[in-house]
């Protein structure tokens, strides 16, 4: 076929190549939130503590040590579950027993949970146990909170302030 | 997996013929697909070092830099981000089109795993960088996609805190991860680049630049593309609003809306078994390789023709190691060599017109060996039935064996371009034929890479060993054809049956039929 006539061909070929890469670069839309609901994040990573106390050591022992490690108490590395319960309005949304990080169970425990509810005012309800009680809550906070649609709502955790932290 | 193979090659000997008739077999894209891939690895990256000069690297100043390079200087950033956004997603498409025809052309198996597997990473940075690029535009995309992939980096067992709590809310944002994405995206395609040239590192001229028609025709078509349909940013990144309708680049995210249906640690699952199981398809089944080309020193004159010649870089010249007095030596090396046969029909020592000793060429296919073919040759001599004597060289690939007919036999080969010129000589010279046909693999497209074009420039007298002037050119057809051309085929036979009844019989002054 003479080249000329191939024009027509090659411009109807680099028109439809042209329109798939364009049209799938943006096209169809996807639908990711649901505009009618809210999404709560509730996020932490938190050291509980140590599954057994740490033992203080004798003055003997003290001195049995290489000088330059010395300390006053030994202490076993395994660390506590985190126990951390969420109830939306009265409802338990959240009943979580998170193990600690790290191949000797050493490290902090982390939680991340994100769910969708139903915009307006909810009664929150969250605890947290890090210590070996077996009775009550090491951290609690009970708030109502009001939740706008499309927006991200957030539950956090910080020791070191005094506990939860809503968003 | 054969039927899948056939099924795809079905459908692309379909869209080869359309191309064929669009772009002419020289210039089918199909067959550039490998340097398109290429063309527009350069294109993004000479668009995003461009971009790069008015990119903001922070956090929180991106997205207006961005704005800046889309909106105030649209008619050169702007158009350069469309350019940079579409390269990328035809670059995707060009991959996945390239990955399958390979695959249904058989080109993955054997010997010719290497290229195949180290194309796999490749897939795999690609989609890193095209995935770390939206990010940096700080968009409700980029905050979609900073989301979802920190989750689904969550659920791998490696990081001891959560690193999407860097993107919880509008207070905890912070510009360390945002910082590892600009560097990834600016690291990787260099790494890639390492990666694609070990890619083809088993391929001796590996085409890695399209002819200038396609180069110039897709340039055009991306760039219309960028005036017609600007790439633009959505909504700024808003950590405390949940992005909900998203235009979606689904050429690289395809896989993300997955996450809304199946935990990610069953996705991370499907990629890398995905990736997996594509990286040992060319042991799937295990190819039975031919055996290697071997050199006789015994008559190898260390020419280096087949060295020049070798499409797989299976031949490299070494100082002699006989005490005959010549300088070099060929040495095949068995790991790369295809037993394609090119290096045989490139050697001058493989001559039919010997016959005082056993036809010992200076490298030959052990599967193949020259001796036998002058042998078929003299053989189909013998068992034309009547009209003009139609002799036919065919690749294994060409699909030209079915022609065979009282008036034509068919002698087949690895590749057109293990023929040495002079066989062509012998059948005309000695009267075993009226006329000689070579059937090939399409123009540009010879399963061993090579083969056509050497054969074509051996004819053409611009190649060593050329084909004698002495030979009637009339006589002789070059078919270059894709194996479900039949019709064609069968047309460009018959229209040299007819031409040859226009030429008197094949009677060579002075000679007789060889037996």
């Amino acid at each position: 076929m003479p080249e000329l006539r191939r024009i027509p061909l090659q411009v109807i070929a680099y028109t439809v190549f042209a329109v798939g890469v364009g049209y799938f670069a943006t096209l169809p839309h996807y639908g990711y939130g649901d505009p009618e609901l809210a999404t709560i994040k509730v996020s932490l990573s938190h050291a509980a503590n140590r599954a057994k106390p740490c033992i203080k050591m004798t003055a003997e022992e003290i001195a049995e040590l290489a000088a330059n490690m010395r300390r006053t108490e030994t202490c076993e590395r395994q660390r506590l579950p985190l126990i951390l319960e969420l109830d939306i309005d009265n409802e338990p949304v959240l009943r979580l027993h998170v193990p600690p990080s790290g191949l000797w169970g050493d490290g902090p425990a982390s939680i991340y949970e994100r769910f969708d509810v139903a915009p307006g005012a909810h009664l929150f309800a969250v605890r947290l146990r890090d210590t070996a009680r077996t009775e009550g809550w090491d951290y609690a906070r009970t708030d109502e909170v009001f939740l706008a649609a499309g927006r991200y709502f957030t539950v956090t955790f910080e020791a070191e302030t005094g506990g939860f932290i809503f968003r | 997996m054969v039927t899948l193979k056939r099924l795809l090659r079905i459908v692309f000997d379909r869209v080869e013929t359309l191309f064929d008739h669009a772009f002419g077999q020289h210039l089918n894209p199909l067959v550039w697909l490998g340097a398109l891939g290429w063309y527009f690895f350069w294109i993004v990256a000479g668009t995003g070092i461009y971009l790069y000069v008015f990119f903001d690297t922070g956090i929180t100043d991106a997205y207006q830099s961005v704005e800046y390079i889309t909106n105030d200087q649209w008619y050169a950033a702007g158009v350069m981000r469309s350019l940079h956004r579409y390269a990328s997603d035809a670059l995707v498409v060009i991959v996945f089109v390239h990955l399958l025809r390979e695959f249904s052309l058989d080109r993955l198996r054997g010997k010719r795993f290497f290229a195949w597997i180290t194309g796999v990473p490749v897939l795999f940075f690609i989609y890193l960088c095209g995935i770390s690029g939206y990010w940096l535009v700080w968009d409700q995309l980029a905050q979609y996609i900073a989301i979802a992939t920190t989750e689904w980096l969550d659920t791998l067992p490696f990081f001891a805190e959560p690193i999407a709590n860097n993107f919880l809310n509008s207070g905890t944002l912070g510009g360390r991860f945002f910082t590892l994405m600009v560097f990834i995206h600016i690291f990787v395609p260099l790494f890639m680049l390492l990666l694609m040239w070990v890619h083809i590192q088993r391929h001796a001229r590996a085409r890695v630049n399209p002819p200038r028609q396609l180069a110039i025709g897709t340039a055009i078509t991306l760039l219309v593309l960028s005036l017609v349909h600007p790439a633009i940013s959505q909504a700024p990144a808003d950590l405390d609003v949940v992005p909900a309708e998203l235009g979606f680049d689904w050429y690289y995210l395809f896989a993300y809306p997955l996450l809304d249906s199946i935990p990610g640690g069953q996705l991370w699952l499907y990629t890398f078994g995905g990736m997996l199981l594509l990286a040992l398809l060319p042991w799937i089944p295990p190819a039975r390789p031919a055996a290697a080309a071997v050199v006789s020193l015994d008559n190898c004159n260390g020419c280096a023709r087949c060295f020049d010649d070798c499409p797989f870089s299976a031949i490299t010249m070494v100082p002699r190691s006989d005490g005959k007095g010549y300088d070099a030596e060929a040495l095949v090396n068995v790991d790369n060599c295809m037993s394609c046969g090119l290096c045989v029909g490139s050697c001058p020592t493989a001559t039919p017109f010997r016959r005082a000793t056993a036809i010992v060429p200076g490298i030959e296919l052990p599967g193949h060996p020259v001796g036998e073919l002058r042998e078929a040759t003299l053989a189909a001599s013998r068992q034309f039935v009547r009209g003009r004597r139609v002799l036919v060289y065919a690749c294994e690939h060409s699909g030209a064996a079915t022609i065979a007919d009282d008036s034509t036999r068919v002698i087949t080969m690895p590749c057109v371009a293990m023929l040495p010129p002079a066989f062509i000589d012998f059948a005309l010279s000695r009267n075993l034929a009226d006329g000689v046909a070579i059937a090939g693999c399409a123009q540009g497209d010879c399963y061993y890479r090579l083969g056509d074009r050497w054969m074509r420039e051996r004819l053409a007298g611009d190649r060593d060993p050329y084909l004698r002037s002495r030979v009637d050119r009339n006589r002789l057809r070059f078919w270059q054809l894709r194996a479900a051309q039949r019709g064609a085929r069968r047309k460009a036979h018959a229209e040299f049956l007819a031409a040859l009844q226009e030429l008197p019989k094949n009677h060579p002054p002075g000679r007789s039929r060889d037996a």
